[in-house]
């Protein structure tokens, strides 16, 4: 990361690992979150994009490695110390009913956040009905509890909350997931919406590609706690680099019979592999059919290259390399891909 | 319901008399609050060597039309109207009855394999057990043929497999070991509810083959229950989307994609977001308002209330199901969507 680059990301993560007794959730990952940017965090479960997401907003403490918010590093910092930067990012959750304290009322819980930072209760009933405006609703809604909304009601109340101290950077940890497709939609748009009027940067952490290829500018792809591939969004969705970034798009089914029954696509044998014990050299190569020796042993570097960097063997400095997707026939160089059509 | 062109499935020409046929099934729940109609005259044919998808989001109905086929419901839920599985009455029929087409005849895969698998036994013996009781098998001719339907499904090393306990197995080889012994006693009829709903794409993808491969090579009618739009263009042959507990559309995938008539389809369609082609195409159709609990059946159109297209006719009488103007499939609208067809792209 050059030094221009440092003293202006929202965020910056070097080298973050984070373990989980024997478990290697992140282990060893860089990013940057530059101001007013959708960057997109993508993976499967057991990634271990959540607890990127998690470590950012400081709600657990990294094993080691830098979190910059604002320039000011905040991996290490004692709780206290943490609180007036506690207000420049915000996190919000996959499921809201869980998420929202079911014995307060909306208005509280939209004001909490303020409450914590000592801003006088007389100016907070402003900035909650500012703030539940922006997030579409009703100013009525403040006197209601969490089980009377329904499920993308309960959502805009959690992002009101996230957004209510102004932060510079929203961390959306798979914020539509537990949502139906009608009210993804709602959330979704909602949140573009408040992006681009309000400028805050957000960490969108979720595995709904379609939703990344929606509203990112940039993209990380993650993998085993690792970053396989950092691009712009047209880069990753046209030219991805990386193998697995190759096929977990080419998995991901488009909603249109034609366009998806003419995809090529590439099944990948097995599993996402243990975090205990992760597979030595390039985490991918268990599951990689292009897999070489060295890609059993030497772990690739992330490596800057033109709209973004890729962390593998195969990939020459100037972003050209194989594509799975291009492999003849399936069945033969290893068992490893299946194809159809 | 009459049986149009629409039923002939050009994509199946050869394909014979359905093997499941339902007909104006419905579904009452007798709750504390009063009675829920759940699923409202559901119409519905799947034929061998065929894949139907059934389309909608959470309380639509779709789950609990899948469990009524054979009788799986809770007691507080009265089931009406006929569910013939190649000629035999299901609805009505006697538990023993549905013990014995249940497994051999008719079986399901949920969405949760964590949940639907026993832990304190081996795999195994639980895929042995379901040979067991369906045909009759030994203990070493269930295990032989168990490690079969582990390799059909996909798994490698089904002899080892066999021998470990669910929690050794992850997600994705959990599912593949609910579709063996879904499949274990050749049923005519495999119902999928949800199946890669917890999975990731990666695995789904393979779990989508699996169920390909038992339409293809097993002649099984699949019937799958999902709210994803891209599994569906991804592996259906025809469609049926569910509103409130009624269909309110179906057809030939293609057909039904390309051209949506009912408000509600076209709303889920633009609902999944896409590329965004410039900044000003920035949004996502949302859908105003929610699914309604209905205590019973209501002579209206129940997407009305969020339908840009709705009028007095449409809260006022319930459109028949009937084929589309211009259009090969069957639309339950009063004014069904683009006459001039929607844009696919």
């Amino acid at each position: 990361m050059t030094a221009e680059a440092t003293t202006t990301a929202v965020c910056e993560v070097v080298d973050l690992v984070k373990h989980f007794g024997p478990v290697h959730a992140v282990d060893g990952l860089s990013l940057r979150v530059d101001p007013g940017e959708v960057l997109a965090l993508v993976g499967e479960s057991g990634s271990g994009k959540s607890t990127v997401g998690r470590l950012i907003v400081r709600l657990i403490d990294p094993t080691s490695g830098t979190v910059r918010i604002g320039g000011v590093d905040v991996g290490s910092m004692s709780r206290r110390a943490l609180r007036p930067h506690r207000r420049t990012v915000s996190i919000v959750f996959q499921d809201p009913a869980s998420s929202l304290d079911p014995r307060m009322r909306v208005g509280d819980i939209v004001a909490e956040p303020l409450r914590l930072h000592g801003v006088p209760r007389s100016d907070r009933s402003a900035r909650v009905r500012e703030v539940l405006e922006q997030v579409g609703m009703r100013a009525g809604v403040a006197e209601r509890y969490p089980h009377e909304l329904s499920g993308g009601q309960r959502q805009r109340v959690s992002i009101a909350r996230a957004l209510v101290s102004r932060p510079r950077l929203l961390v959306a940890d798979e914020p539509t997931s537990a949502l139906d497709v009608s009210v993804q939609a709602s959330v979704l748009n909602l949140l573009t919406d408040l992006q681009r009027d309000l400028g805050f940067a957000c960490l969108f952490i979720t595995h709904d590609l379609a939703a990344v290829e929606y509203l990112a500018d940039r993209v990380v792809v993650m993998y085993l706690g690792r970053v396989a591939e950092v691009g712009t969004r047209e880069l990753i969705f046209e030219h991805p680099r990386h193998p697995y970034t190759q096929a977990l798009l080419s998995a991901a089914p488009v909603p249109d019979p034609s366009r998806q029954r003419k995809r090529t696509r590439v099944v990948l044998s097995g599993e996402l592999p243990s975090q205990i014990d992760p597979p030595s050299g390039c985490r991918f190569h268990t599951r990689c059919p292009l897999a070489e020796d060295r890609c059993r042993t030497e772990v690739p570097a992330l490596r800057e290259m033109s709209h973004g960097s890729v962390a593998c063997h195969l990939v020459a400095d100037d972003g050209t390399g194989p594509d799975v997707r291009d492999l003849p026939d399936p069945t033969q160089p290893s068992r490893l891909v299946e194809r159809r059509r | 319901m009459t049986i149009t062109t629409t039923d002939v499935d050009p994509w199946h020409p050869g394909s014979g008399s359905p093997l499941l046929k339902v007909r104006d099934l419905s579904v009452d729940f007798r709750t504390e609050d009063g009675h829920v109609c759940a699923v409202d005259q559901v119409s519905l044919e799947a034929r061998a060597g065929e894949l139907l998808a059934v389309v909608g989001e959470s309380g639509c109905g779709k789950s609990v039309m899948a469990m009524a086929l054979s009788g799986l419901l809770p007691r507080n839920a009265t089931v009406t109207g006929s569910v013939q599985l190649a000629g035999q009455e299901l609805v009505g029929a006697s538990k023993a009855e549905l013990q014995r087409v249940r497994g051999s005849r008719i079986a399901y895969v949920f969405q949760e394999p964590m949940t639907s698998l026993n832990p304190v036994f081996t795999v195994g013996r639980q895929v042995a057990e379901v040979l067991r009781v369906h045909e009759g098998m030994d203990r070493r001719h269930a295990l032989d043929r168990a490690a079969e339907l582990l390799d059909l499904v996909g798994i490698a090393n089904p002899r080892e497999r066999l021998r470990q306990y669910p929690h050794q197995l992850s997600g994705g080889l959990r599912q593949r070991v609910m579709i063996a012994m879904a499949v274990a006693g050749n049923p005519e009829v495999l119902v999928a509810d949800e199946p890669t709903t917890a999975l990731d794409v990666t695995v789904q993808a393979g779990i989508l083959d699996v169920l390909r491969d038992l339409r293809d090579r097993l002649g099984a009618a699949v019937v799958l229950i999902t709210h994803d739009l891209g599994v569906v263009a991804d592996i259906a042959d025809r469609v049926l989307v569910m509103y409130a507990g009624r269909v309110v559309e179906r057809g030939e995938i293609h057909e039904l994609f390309a051209r949506p008539r009912h408000h509600y389809t076209v709303g889920l369609l633009g609902a999944v977001p896409t590329a965004r082609i410039d900044e000003d195409e920035r949004r996502l159709r949302e859908i105003p308002g929610l699914v309604p609990v209905l205590e019973s059946p209501e002579d209206r159109c129940t997407f009305a209330e969020r339908c840009p297209a709705a009028d007095e006719t449409c809260r006022t009488r319930q459109p028949p199901l009937e084929r589309a103007p211009q259009s090969s499939h069957q639309v339950a609208c009063w004014h069904p969507a683009g006459t001039g067809g929607k844009e696919t792209a």
